[in-house]
């Protein structure tokens, strides 16, 4: 593609688009042509043919991914939007209500990571104040190749990739004033040349402010505020629906530049409108991918409308842009209002005080036409459906994958693993960069701005108050790309459980999920596989959880010359916290408080397919990944709620990478001085545990989904035991010991145990990750 | 009457909600937003300018928000020896317009820095700091990646000789390499204040520190002198 060299002056003809068929460039099929040849009646102009290709890019219409998506549970007694908005709405009493989503930025941040990152932020905070919501919290959710020489193509690379993705969320995230409070960063050898960057923002509306982006009422003007638009992006959600193969490095037209100055000026201005000005605006919509086209022609098609556009008054930051290139931009810091008739000035007057544009370029009219005029003459005119509702939709074929009946045959035993020096084992997987504390990234985002933010970054949720309520907001994302390689429905399943266990160990309810379908091309039966069976593990834990999907997004075409990412569904999950005294973090308090490991029935099971342990003695994963008891898990998390509730509970982690031995390592860890969690201890630097596991070795490090590491004050054990068992008699509350004062985690097993001093095993786990990218 | 506070709104600025929660929900005062173009803070009793990427820090930090319309007003409030307090942006904005010496540059790290700082009261004997003891330790937040102040050696030792370093970084704890640690500073007639550390993010014990509420109250208490 060469989008910057398309003439300005010379358009192909409508026969000639036909006859050379430049629309597959543009990645749209031949049955997709003839198919809009016959929604037109006639040849499609060059214009025409081009919103054709980019409104039914996977990208913008999930031709692909919608069957899947219909199976997902969307509603629930809390939800007020789905979704099909900006974003999706939780009611969180007190007339106020939540409103969150994740978006992925994958392709734009393997070509110019800091960019790519940067307008990944800036893209996903519209889609929240669009709404009508002030963002409150943005999380990352980021996937790298490896960091070292012998598991990386390109180790140099991989680590400018990381350098410059969190460059480019610092850089947008701090600048607008949004906290970056949480999100997740692992690294395996299939992201080394498709890196994953989603990004989850939270926002918080008064349920009085909702908005819709709908153009509605013939008459009304629709007016372009913020930046102005320029050639940056254009077909960028088609750039996102393909898949990359040598030579996209050239792709950088595509990318889209932020400035992030501009956002926050956005984000006051359309607020104020929406606050203070809520009688004049109809709707408002966020400019994102497919630029103008797609919300505009979004806003019509939700409130049943038609809309005819005057591109010559499109503010233009390059000469000469023809009505292709007006329509496809994604330049960045854009948004589109519907305003009543006789109110454009008094819209013009607001955001003139915020340094920004506003100008009316177009009216709703009654006709359901999308229709453009540009310099005298009408150069598209399409019916507004064709272009949304009537996309085009597949059912894709699907077979199972072949690398599953090779992965189910790995020996994934606890022999397989031939751990013989446990505390060496212990400490190799602190320095794993997966397992690894993650400061070194999370130091250089603002996490405290708009001061709500209660837990930072490094505990299992990130929590922020909800001002002038008792009420907080749990917040976490997370997603174990290797379960769903080894077995998707499985590892859909798990995707969620270790979501709602971070939340519940942080002492909130699980509200509602979105979340980025990140995997490979569609068009491979293999990977419509993982797609559909990933989908079906999500559905049925959301609906244990009673958590529903409420938004998300799909990226497709995760692959680099046919090789595709492991499948990756990023779940991002929200909480309440009904009483800010609820909060619970990970960290030990007191030398003393005894610590349980609660887990359901059936207690730690030997699960090591596809665990960091497995990965870091075989050196590969494999094996049949065990199913999981959802509601086991549901019953657990209940107990552990239930007691936090009460006020038993000291500390409360999840199992997961790495198993009980590191989590118990990073609950004894807590924070240091410089992380400011504010119920820090001041002897957290020394504290250890003096813990007993009635468990062979290699137990220690087992994931078994559903357990936690929980301290409870030495005078309040007895309450603890009573209220679990009261609460759920599935779940297990097994006393394994006490929080030391001899800075010695000092793990005793029916093998030798592991036996290191707090601070060496913290030293290794803090410094890993900086080592490794320095 | 209790004192009314402004709290400056620059184009970009993004503590400023914070700020005026501090001074006024937290803190109780009457205070308010006053935008980059004011002409007037007649009526006022303190100058609040708050953090953020003013005009997106574009150019060099606080390099145009000096030129604000409101600035010469804050300049003409500081000269009539009324107090003015800067955070972050707020203090390399002063530094910029002259009202404070020194500049922030890039912190040697070359890396943006957030974490709860331990923060040293190195004069408590200003109208920000009096209730404070001396030589007490803080835990103050800080969220920069230009923190790194720098004066010349005279410049410094003149800082030293009227005492004017308020605060200071605790040794071992300098998140950004500043000169002899120095995290806040006021001018020479020690009605202007400017400091890296938010003391405004540090009102409420659930969000980790209450060690910023005895300069709000030491800035309140000289009002009412």
């Amino acid at each position: 593609m060469s989008e910057t060299a398309v003439k300005t002056t010379a358009e192909p003809t409508a026969e000639e688009v036909r006859d050379t068929k430049i629309y597959l460039g543009w990645s749209m099929t031949d049955a997709e042509y003839e198919r809009a040849v016959g929604m037109l009646g006639r040849l499609p102009n060059y214009t025409e043919a081009g919103l054709f290709a980019v409104m039914w890019s996977e990208h913008c219409c999930y031709k692909s991914s919608t069957p899947i998506l219909k199976s997902f549970p969307t509603t629930g007694p809390r939800v007020l939007q789905g979704p099909g908005e900006g974003a999706g709405i939780v009611d969180i009493g007190n007339g106020k209500a939540v409103v969150f989503k994740a978006e992925s930025h994958n392709h734009p941040s393997a070509v110019e990571p800091f960019e790519g990152a940067a307008t990944g932020v800036g893209g996903i905070l519209r889609d929240i104040f669009s709404m009508g919501a002030r963002p409150v919290a943005v999380l990352d959710s980021l996937r790298f190749g490896e960091l070292t020489a012998a598991h990386a193509k390109d180790v140099d690379r991989n680590k400018f990739l990381v350098d410059q993705v969190v460059a480019g969320i610092s850089s947008y995230g701090n600048c607008i004033g949004v906290p970056t409070v949480g999100g997740e960063t692992e690294f395996d050898s299939c992201y080394e040349g498709n890196p994953l960057v989603n990004v989850m923002c939270v926002g918080l509306i008064d349920v009085k402010d909702i908005q819709k982006g709908r153009a509605a009422g013939a008459g009304n003007s629709i007016m372009y505020v913020g930046a102005t638009t320029g050639r940056d992006g254009i077909h960028g959600a088609t750039f996102a629906s393909e898949e990359f193969g040598e030579g996209n490095e050239t792709q950088r037209s595509a990318v889209q530049v932020g400035d992030p100055f501009m956002e926050k000026q956005l984000v006051e201005a359309c607020l104020d409108v929406i606050h203070n000005h809520n009688d004049i605006l109809v709707g408002i919509q966020d400019m994102g991918a497919a630029g103008l086209v797609s919300s505009s022609a979004e806003m019509a098609s939700k409130a049943g409308t038609g809309l005819y556009l005057k591109l010559d008054d499109v503010p233009q930051r390059e000469t000469n842009m023809t009505p292709y290139e007006m329509m496809l931009s994604e330049s960045q810091e854009r948004m589109l209002l519907c305003v009543r008739a006789g109110h454009e000035d008094e819209i013009k007057k607001i955001f003139t005080a915020y340094g920004l544009d506003a100008v009316t370029i177009g009216r709703v009219t009654d006709d359901g036409q999308y229709t453009l005029e540009h310099k005298g003459a009408v150069v598209a005119d399409i019916p507004v459906r064709a272009l949304t509702d009537d996309a085009p939709e597949y059912h894709l074929p699907d077979s199972e994958p072949a690398r599953l009946k090779g992965l189910r045959a790995v020996d994934a035993s606890a022999a397989s693993l031939k751990i013989t020096n446990p505390s060496e084992t212990f400490l190799d997987l602190l320095a794993s960069p997966t397992v690894a504390s993650k400061e070194h990234i999370w130091h250089t985002y603002d996490s405290q701005v708009l001061t709500n933010t209660v837990i930072r970054p490094g505990s299992d949720a990130a929590v922020i108050r909800v001002r002038d309520t008792d009420t907080a907001l749990a917040m976490t994302t997370d997603c174990n790309g290797r379960y769903i390689y080894l077995d998707p429905e499985i590892g859909g399943k798990i995707a969620v459980a270790e979501a709602a266990s971070n939340i519940v160990a942080s002492g909130a309810t699980p509200l509602a999920i979105t979340d980025c379908l990140n995997y490979g091309s569609p068009e491979n039966p293999e990977v419509m596989y993982d797609l559909k069976r990933s989908a079906a593990g999500i559905s049925a834990a959301c609906r244990t959880f009673e958590t529903p999907v409420i938004s998300g997004n799909v990226s497709l075409y995760n692959e680099t010359s046919h090789e595709a990412v492991y499948p990756t569904p990023m779940i991002g999950m929200v909480g309440l916290l009904e009483h800010t005294d609820h909060i619970t973090t990970q960290a030990f308090k007191n030398p003393g408080d005894a610590i349980y490991l609660l887990t359901g029935p059936q207690g730690i099971r030997p699960d090591f397919a596809g665990s960091e342990v497995q990965k870091l003695t075989t050196g590969s994963i494999g094996g049949v990944l065990a199913d999981v008891d959802l509601d086991a898990i549901a019953a657990t998390q209940r107990a552990l709620l239930t007691a936090i509730r009460a006020g038993f509970v000291a500390s409360a982690h999840d199992v997961s990478e790495g198993g009980v031995a590191v989590a118990l390592a990073e609950s004894a860890f807590g924070f240091d001085s410089a992380s400011g969690d504010g119920r820090e201890n001041p002897q957290a630097e020394v504290l250890g545990v003096d813990v007993t596991l009635d468990l062979d070795d290699p137990l220690l490090f087992a994931e078994t989904v559903g357990s936690f590491v929980v301290s409870v004050p030495a005078g309040k054990v007895e309450q603890f035991e009573a209220s679990v068992a009261a609460t759920s008699p599935e779940a297990a509350a097994t006393l394994l010991g006490h929080v030391s004062d001899d800075g010695m985690l000092n793990i005793l097993t029916n093998g030798d145990g592991i036996r290191v001093a707090t601070m060496s095993a913290k030293k290794v786990w803090k410094e890993s990750l900086a080592c490794l990218l320095n | 009457m209790s004192p009314r506070f402004a709290v400056i709104v620059f184009p970009g600025s993004n503590c400023d909600k914070d700020l005026l929660w501090g001074i006024k929900n937290i803190a109780g005062m009457n205070a308010e937003f006053v935008r980059h173009d004011a002409t007037d803070l007649s009526g006022f009793d303190a100058v609040l300018i708050p953090g953020g990427f003013s005009y997106g820090d574009y150019l060099r930090c606080g390099a145009i928000a000096r030129f604000s319309p409101v600035m010469n007003e804050v300049r003409r409030f500081a000269d009539e020896g009324k107090p003015v307090f800067g955070t972050c942006n707020g203090f390399q904005i002063l530094c910029e317009a002259g009202l404070l010496p020194g500049a922030l540059l890039r912190n040697t790290s070359l890396r943006f820095v957030c974490e709860t700082a331990q923060i040293e009261v190195a004069n408590n004997a200003t109208r920000f700091t009096s209730k404070y003891d001396p030589d007490q330790l803080l835990r103050l937040p800080v969220a920069h990646a230009e923190g790194r102040y720098t004066v010349t050696a005279e410049e410094l030792e003149q800082l030293k000789a009227n005492n004017q370093i308020a605060f200071r970084y605790a040794k071992g704890h300098n998140p950004n390499g500043s000169v002899d640690d120095i995290a806040g500073v006021t001018n020479k007639a020690g009605n202007v204040l400017g400091m890296m550390p938010h003391p405004e993010r540090a009102v409420e014990t659930l969000l980790g520190s209450d060690d910023g509420l005895p300069f709000f109250a030491s800035l309140i208490d000289s009002l009412a002198a």
